[in-house]
């Protein structure tokens, strides 16, 4: 029930942030839906990532604050508003029709299929001595995933340093 | 009271003086019980950075810049990224090497998890904060034009 509310209210809020004008008050709604979110993760008993989740949405918070906070934004308005409703309307209905057939075919939600996950349960604790089965699975049996995870994280960190190096570097000769 | 070197007014500078080193700890604290509790490197790397933009937040970009300039937080993200590689290889040579000790409920018991842990947050916190010490440099440098 909580549940719900919650994501009754994360909906609403990721519409605001979408429609509102001012883009500073879109980034507040934008951490208004992961708060929702993180609030989520404790009703479902994730705390490892309710924790994860709350930590990153203040930081992306800051970082977005801080670069959209002198930027003018340019509103488009053009006439076509009738054509992109519509058309919107028609590829979300499009792909809710699928994506129900797909959805019937999936295990019923909070009681997933247990083929590897119940072994990592019964003996990751045992085999890797840590007490969280979260990082027991995260940093021990799936090791290489994590490393590919900061390998992706570390190329865009080096990205968008590229991208925002001082300015001119050509320019001053 | 000094000049007013950049930053925020008295009061929150007072308040980031008692706070940031706690929150540096708790971050710390994250990082090394990440295979005991909820946390880990992700989370715990992330706080550590938010401790050192608190402190660019509240005392201005110069006083930060001494301490932690954008080389040198790129320097150690980079070996956080290098020691969590040389882990992973590692995993090669040995057959079980990844499954190896254990020893439940201790703070160094579970083989290489919290060496993982602490590179992982190397490079996230490290990363993290260059990227936002280079978004405020990149406005500085716009408004100083």
């Amino acid at each position: 029930m909580e549940l719900h509310l919650i994501l009754i209210f994360m909906i609403c809020t990721a519409i605001v942030a979408v429609e509102i004008k001012d883009l500073i008050s879109s980034v507040i709604a934008l951490s208004a839906v992961g708060l929702g979110l993180s609030l989520a993760f404790l009703i479902l008993k994730a705390p490892n990532l309710a924790i994860t989740q709350l930590v990153v949405e203040i930081l992306c918070v800051i970082i977005l604050i801080r670069a959209t906070i002198d930027k003018d934004l340019p509103l488009v308005k053009d006439g076509r508003w009738l054509f992109n409703t519509i058309s919107t309307f028609l590829f979300v209905s499009a792909f809710l029709f699928i994506v129900y057939f797909a959805l019937r075919e999936l295990p019923v939600f909070g009681q997933p299929l247990m083929r590897v996950s119940s072994e990592y349960i019964a003996v990751g604790s045992r085999e890797t001595g840590a007490s969280n089965i979260v990082s027991a699975i995260t940093l021990n049996f799936r090791s290489y995933d994590a490393l590919a995870e900061a390998v992706v994280l570390f190329t865009a960190i080096i990205g968008v340093l590229a991208v925002t190096r001082k300015i001119g570097k050509i320019n001053e000769k | 009271m000094k000049s007013n070197q950049g930053g925020m007014t008295l009061i929150v500078k007072t308040v980031t003086r008692l706070t940031v080193g706690l929150i540096l700890i708790y971050g710390i604290y994250i990082v090394l019980q990440g295979h005991l509790s909820p946390g880990g490197g992700f989370a715990g790397g992330v706080i550590i950075a938010l401790s050192f933009i608190h402190l660019l937040l509240a005392f201005g970009k110069d006083t930060v810049l001494k301490r932690l300039n954008e080389a040198r937080g790129l320097l150690l993200a980079s070996i956080g990224a290098i020691i969590f590689l040389i882990l992973a290889t590692l995993g090669f040579m040995g057959k079980y090497y990844i499954f190896k000790p254990a020893r439940e409920f201790e703070l160094f018991g579970a083989g290489i998890m919290p060496l993982c842990d602490i590179a992982i947050s190397l490079m996230v916190g490290m990363g993290l904060f260059v990227i936002f010490l280079a978004l405020v440099l990149l406005i500085a440098e716009k408004k100083k034009r």
